[in-house]
């Protein structure tokens, strides 16, 4: 078990080579938009969930607060509450029932003191 | 009477429930509210597959499908549709509501309240099961049909659920490279249970046809899997189980589980329904009359007061609406009423045979090892539960288990790891489930923002 920034500082950067969980049978034929996930850029299109674009590029979309381990969601219908990540300045968002918008910056970590 | 005459009917939920709830209601010359979580109607099992992924997945080519999303279409202008819009308290003759996560400033004062609010997977936890790649079996079909994504590109489909074969026959449909069925149920036991899925045989007809095209296809399927375990560093790499005496071992980067529906009851019980423990699907669910009635206005229809399917839903829908327009003193057709429910009783008939082949492994939940996590939220172990249980002293309520173990207490409200917290603690204790009672739901049901201050209330 290890705390939050230990997590934080081994995870950091990683999350995006380490390369996706979900595989994509099929690209949306629809707008390309970059969203940014810990800072490195991720290729989704519009009408993809946030859970979509990041665990398809990257293997977690946020840290469990208690022992730091990953976490990709699960439920993937708004029930489980464990997809939620931090839009940087802005308050958290479920990932599965939220949509990519243009040059969106997220963060796994939180962002905003107090979330 | 009166004020309830004027004050519009809500529904809340457009899965098949919902909308044959509605269309009822506006064939009768009312305009109800329509409350829809999702963007789109059709609720989980019926949820279109967005055109510009291109999939073209055989379930959408279904009648049953094709005609709820028609039925939509038809009642679209006469009704008050509001997508993305998450109900999350009833209190005083109000429905409260949260629009994109934001709660609305006031609420919905309803004359009648038709819950049509579904089901969630029931989920058994087994080691590994938060690992990034385990998904549930329902979120595994949300991503394909929704995301066009797969799990993983090797994945097992892991549990008891006719759904696991329908699940992996659309993952190869959709071109998914490898799938692997593991079921924790008997063959045996389908086989007992088939003269009542015969009730609808088309069900019958369905599960066995998808059977023969998996097992044609070359695709491993078990019967009878115990002690499922996933492993993986960061993520799934693979899975060890027991199976007909030995132990095998698999790679796999996705893994899916769900052992059945988990019907949503927060809001039934918070409008005041009574709750009663359903032996046959292990969990607690509305106690409703034979139309759907569940008391001072409240009517309830749809898998989330009983599993029955999305045909029953729609069935259910239609005749708790029909109760509804009686009590509000329609005149309604009673032979008509009587022709639903038995199409309903029939597919209850069918869904109860599915529940006794596609048991929940009751049995597994004394065996899981102590470090398993139950609470995905709080990360509170199988062990930590146990402890508590045994302890407890006095009325025995799992509610007492969740206060000073925390399971279940986090944002999802034990949706998740409810039902298996409660098996876990009654195999501690060596008594019944039913006797824990039931995770007391809290209004909101779930996280809501407050607009004026941007923070999460949960």
């Amino acid at each position: 078990m290890m705390n939050r920034s230990q997590a934080q500082k081994q995870l950091q950067g990683k999350s995006v080579e380490a390369g996706g969980t979900l595989h994509r049978l099929c690209v949306r034929q629809s707008v390309p938009v970059t969203i940014y996930l810990d800072g490195s850029p991720i290729e989704a299109r519009t009408g993809d969930s946030l859970l979509a674009a990041v665990m398809s590029a990257a293997a977690r979309l946020r840290i469990n607060e208690f022992d730091g381990s990953p976490r990709g969601g699960f439920c993937a219908m708004g029930a489980c509450q464990d997809c939620w990540i931090w839009v940087e300045g802005r308050q958290r968002v479920r990932a599965c029932t939220t949509l990519v918008e243009e040059g969106m910056r997220l963060s796994t970590t939180a962002t905003v003191m107090g979330c | 009477m009166t004020d309830q005459n004027n004050t519009p009917v809500v529904i809340v939920g457009a899965g098949p429930a919902g909308i044959g709830a509605a269309a009822v209601l506006v064939a009768a010359g009312l305009r109800p509210i329509l409350l829809d979580e999702g963007r789109a109607p059709g609720g989980q099992g019926y949820r279109k597959s967005d055109p510009a992924l291109g999939l073209n997945l055989a379930y959408a080519q279904e009648p049953e499908y094709k005609a709820i999303h028609a039925l939509f279409e038809r009642l679209r202008d006469k009704i008050d549709y509001r997508p993305e819009t998450l109900a999350w308290s009833v209190d005083a003759g109000s429905v409260f509501t949260a629009f994109r996560g934001s709660v609305a400033s006031e609420g919905i004062p309803f004359g009648r309240l038709i819950l049509a609010t579904g089901a969630t997977d029931k989920v058994a936890p087994v080691p590994g099961w938060t690992l990034p790649g385990v998904y549930s079996l329902g979120g595994a079909q949300v991503l394909l049909k929704d995301q066009g994504c797969a799990i993983g590109q090797d994945v097992v489909f892991y549990g008891s659920s006719p759904l696991l074969y329908l699940a992996a026959w659309q993952y190869l449909e959709a071109g998914a490279l490898k799938v692997t069925v593991l079921d924790t149920t008997p063959f045996s036991a389908k086989m007992k249970a088939s003269a009542a899925i015969a009730s609808v045989p088309k069900l019958l007809r369905q599960g066995l046809g998808l059977i023969a095209r998996l097992r044609m296809r070359g695709i491993t399927m078990r019967h009878g899997v115990t002690d499922m375990a996933i492993h993986g560093d960061g993520r799934v790499e693979g899975i060890s189980y027991s199976w007909k005496g030995r132990r095998e071992t698999r790679a796999c980067d996705g893994v899916a589980i769900g052992h059945g529906l988990r019907s949503e009851i927060q809001l039934a019980e918070l409008a005041g329904c009574g709750l009663a423990y359903n032996a046959l699907f292990d969990q607690w669910q509305p106690v409703v009359d034979a139309d759907g009635r569940g008391g001072s206005g409240v009517y309830l229809a749809g898998d989330g007061t009983r599993i029955g399917g999305a045909v029953a839903a729609e069935l259910a829908g239609r005749i708790a609406a029909s109760a509804c327009l009686a009590d509000l003193g329609h005149a309604v057709d009673a032979a008509e009423v009587a022709e639903l429910k038995r199409r309903r009783d029939a597919h209850w008939r069918a869904q109860d045979g599915l529940a006794r082949a596609f048991a929940w492994p009751r049995k597994g939940f004394a065996e899981l090892p102590d470090a398993t996590v139950l609470c995905r939220c709080e990360n509170v172990t199988a062990g930590q539960v146990r402890g508590i249980a045994k302890t407890m002293t006095g009325i025995p309520d799992i509610n007492r288990v969740k206060a000073l173990s925390r399971c279940g207490m986090g944002r999802c409200q034990s949706r998740m790891c409810g039902l298996a917290a409660i098996e876990v603690a009654a195999a501690a204790r060596g008594e019944a489930p039913a006797n824990l009672t039931h995770y007391r739901a809290q209004p909101p049901i779930k996280p809501v923002a407050i607009p004026t201050s941007s923070q999460e209330v949960a």
